[in-house]
């Protein structure tokens, strides 16, 4: 099987090879000269195929880059603050766009509402220096959305309770 | 101030520059850090032990490709909860022992427990809310999203 995109489910079919190479990738690339080399020569499969693959599971979306995560606290973004948005649904693509185009929102999603306890559709994750940038930051995507706003909120994370990551098993 | 987080990192220029180079993503090639240190004005063992001290240091979480989790067949969602203050940790502790759950915050909110599920497929999901539920004895509102904006990582530093 290649891994393409299933167009109906948009849900590609990675084969055993891939998934192997995304195992061997789950904690990070090899940190060597040349690091496609290294994952080939443990996988047992030549660096040609693991580019190739890589670079079609790229362009599938299964991988959405490679690069870096940086520990948003460790670079003093101190203020993280998860708004969410009651806006009428006809319009949460359109107004999603824009959220997520400004630079200080790191995540932007349309989202289920539970009625009556909870009824915020889209979500954007701005950071900040602290709680105070975070607040100044909400009240220009206030300004930005306008009148189609019914009702916000911004929940502050106060602790980290656990942060594993994803992990694919063998 | 958030609680129980990392305190801001010491980083210099160099530190600073490969930060925001590697948020925009790294070559398929034969010598992809040669590439980028040469982009950075820098050399590869340079750059190679850069990352490495960065990620020691818990200034980077990661440094890798980025999967995503539905199109690798997986299943993913957002979970909240309302958990009563003296309950919290308790719940907390058993939420936390689910290996689905990939992450996990509290928040300032009555909607105070904020998680993350990763499964190896959609259907999945659903059994694991359910186990949640029945373990700790709340309800789990189920936020999976519908669509995604832009999704960037845009920490410059």
């Amino acid at each position: 099987m290649n891994a393409v995109l299933d167009a109906a489910a948009t849900r590609p079919v990675i084969d055993a090879t891939d998934r192997r190479i995304i195992i061997a990738t789950q904690a990070g690339l090899p940190r060597v000269a040349r690091p496609y080399h290294a994952l080939a020569a443990e996988l047992e499969l030549s660096p040609d195929e693991v580019m190739a693959r890589l670079r079609r599971m790229q362009s599938a979306g299964v991988i959405r880059r490679i690069g870096a995560v940086p520990n948003h606290y460790r670079l003093g973004y101190t203020g993280n603050g998860m708004s969410v948005w009651d806006v009428p649904d006809n319009v949460v693509r359109e107004l999603g766009r824009r959220i997520g185009a400004l630079e200080f929102v790191s995540h932007c999603y349309h989202r289920p509402r539970h009625l009556p306890h909870w009824p915020y559709n889209l979500f954007a994750m701005v950071h900040g220096k602290d709680r105070a940038e975070v607040m100044s930051q909400v009240q220009r995507i206030a300004a930005l959305l306008g009148e189609d706003v019914r009702d916000y909120d911004v929940l502050f994370s106060t602790r980290i309770l656990k942060k594993t990551g994803m992990r694919l098993t063998g | 101030a958030p609680l129980n987080v990392p305190a801001a990192a010491e980083l210099d220029a160099l530190d600073r520059r490969i930060i925001n180079r590697l948020q925009d993503g790294f070559p398929i090639s034969e010598f992809p850090y040669a590439e980028v240190a040469a982009e950075l004005g820098t050399d590869e063992a340079v750059l190679l032990a850069r990352i490495d001290a960065l990620l020691e240091r818990g200034v980077l979480s990661r440094f890798g490709p980025m999967y995503q989790a539905e199109l690798m067949g997986g299943g993913l969602t957002l979970a909240a909860m309302q958990i009563a203050p003296d309950d919290f940790e308790h719940v907390a502790e058993q939420v936390n022992a689910f290996p689905e759950v990939a992450h996990n915050y509290a928040r300032d909110h009555e909607f105070n427990m904020w998680f993350v599920l990763a499964t190896d497929s959609p259907e999945r999901i659903r059994a694991v809310i359910r186990a949640i539920e029945q373990r700790t004895g709340y309800p789990v509102f189920n936020m999976p999203k519908k669509e995604e904006f832009f999704v960037g990582l845009k920490f410059k530093v």
